[in-house]
């Protein structure tokens, strides 16, 4: 088995899980910066982040043979205070010019409050001014439905957003049609109690169908699997899915997304 | 695949999940206090399971989702509960 794990908070994960990802067929790490756990003081604390991201979680992947992408920007859980959200969003240009950045991302909504609405539209349109892939963050549990559908909003009415360039994460069975029918690709994320399961993924999968739909972990530092995807492609064999559907989905989907930006090479 | 391949390889885990939110159920009842509205919120879609409804995951998704439109003026907190306070108990 071959797979891209492309949604993956490695800079929280041991060293041995690099290791286990690869045995199991990895090829590929992508890691979008996210929400530390706490509050960040200052704009000083995501540069050292985003150096982290684009220098040395590279080098630690490469250890085990493994390339390793970023996404960049500031999180919507710290977007709330949007003098400090404006300090962040100053810095990624720089960052951008790093040879393992693919795009803006994880950016989105966590609560639906107006500050972060107002953080995801700088975001995008960052974006849009230095032509970047875009990875958008859904909210959790009760808020997924709402924020989701706001999200689509905002993205729909900046005309320079062209939706096969966007992935939507985190969806589930309530929101990934609407998302899959704006044009976006969908990102199914498979955690051992929020989100999905290896057999929930499955079925969005059979439902939905898998033309723009990616698997992650998304493992961090709360409970979460880093082997989730090749666990999901095991499920898919059991229910008797061929092979090269298996390869299409978890390979296939993600690097023909992740390849729009030409820096996506993996050997 | 067929209903007999669903149930060879769901059955069980399905079995063990429901006989965990019965034990739960129990385990609140057995409890002191008021329960808050995750508990309404939870009992509001049991329904739903023996609903003829082909799609039960959305509908028990939606059953627990904020379904308002507007964005909120600010957080009270950053994380999510897995019910929405505002449903009717
Ligand atoms: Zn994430």
């Amino acid at each position: 088995m071959r797979y891209i794990e492309p949604h993956a908070h490695m800079v929280s994960r041991i060293t041995d899980d690099y290791e286990a990802m690869r045995l199991a067929g990895c090829e590929a790490i992508c890691e979008p910066a996210f929400w530390a756990g706490f509050d960040r003081s200052s704009v000083d604390g995501f540069y050292d982040y985003f150096c982290q991201l684009t220098d040395y979680e590279p080098k630690r992947a490469a250890k085990f043979g493994l390339p390793h992408f970023s996404w960049l920007c500031i999180n919507p859980k710290e977007s709330e205070d949007m003098g400090l959200a404006r300090d962040v969003l100053g810095i990624i240009p720089e960052f951008l010019k790093r040879s393992n950045v693919l795009g803006i991302g994880e950016i989105g909504l966590n609560k639906n409050t107006r500050n972060e609405i107002t953080i995801l539209e700088e975001h995008i349109d960052l974006a849009a001014k230095y032509d970047q892939l875009i990875l958008v963050h859904t909210p959790h549990l009760e808020d997924k439905f709402k924020g989701t559908r706001l999200i689509l909003d905002v993205l729909r009415a900046d005309s320079r957003i062209h939706p096969g360039r966007v992935i939507i994460d985190h969806v589930e069975e309530h929101t990934v049609e609407m998302v899959l029918e704006a044009g976006f690709w969908a990102g199914i994320t498979l955690y051992p109690e929020s989100k999905a399961t290896p057999a929930r993924a499955v079925d969005m999968v059979e439902r939905a169908g898998m033309k723009n739909i990616w698997l992650n972990c998304a493992c961090d530092w709360g409970r979460s699997e880093p082997l989730a995807v090749p666990r999901t492609a095991i499920e898919m064999g059991r229910r008797g899915h061929s092979k090269e559907a298996v390869d299409a989905l978890v390979f296939g989907n993600p690097v023909r997304f992740l390849s729009q930006n030409p820096r996506f090479q993996i050997s | 695949m067929t209903r007999d391949q669903v149930l060879d390889l769901y059955f069980m885990d399905a079995r063990c999940k429901l006989i965990e939110l019965a034990a739960f159920l129990d385990r609140v009842d057995r409890s002191e206090g008021e329960a808050d509205f995750r508990l309404a919120a939870l009992r509001n879609a049991l329904p739903l399971l023996a609903s003829p409804n082909a799609e039960r995951a959305k509908a028990v998704l939606m059953a627990l989702s904020d379904p308002t439109v507007d964005p909120i003026p600010a957080a009270f907190g950053k994380g999510a509960c897995g019910a929405w306070p505002g449903a009717p108990r």
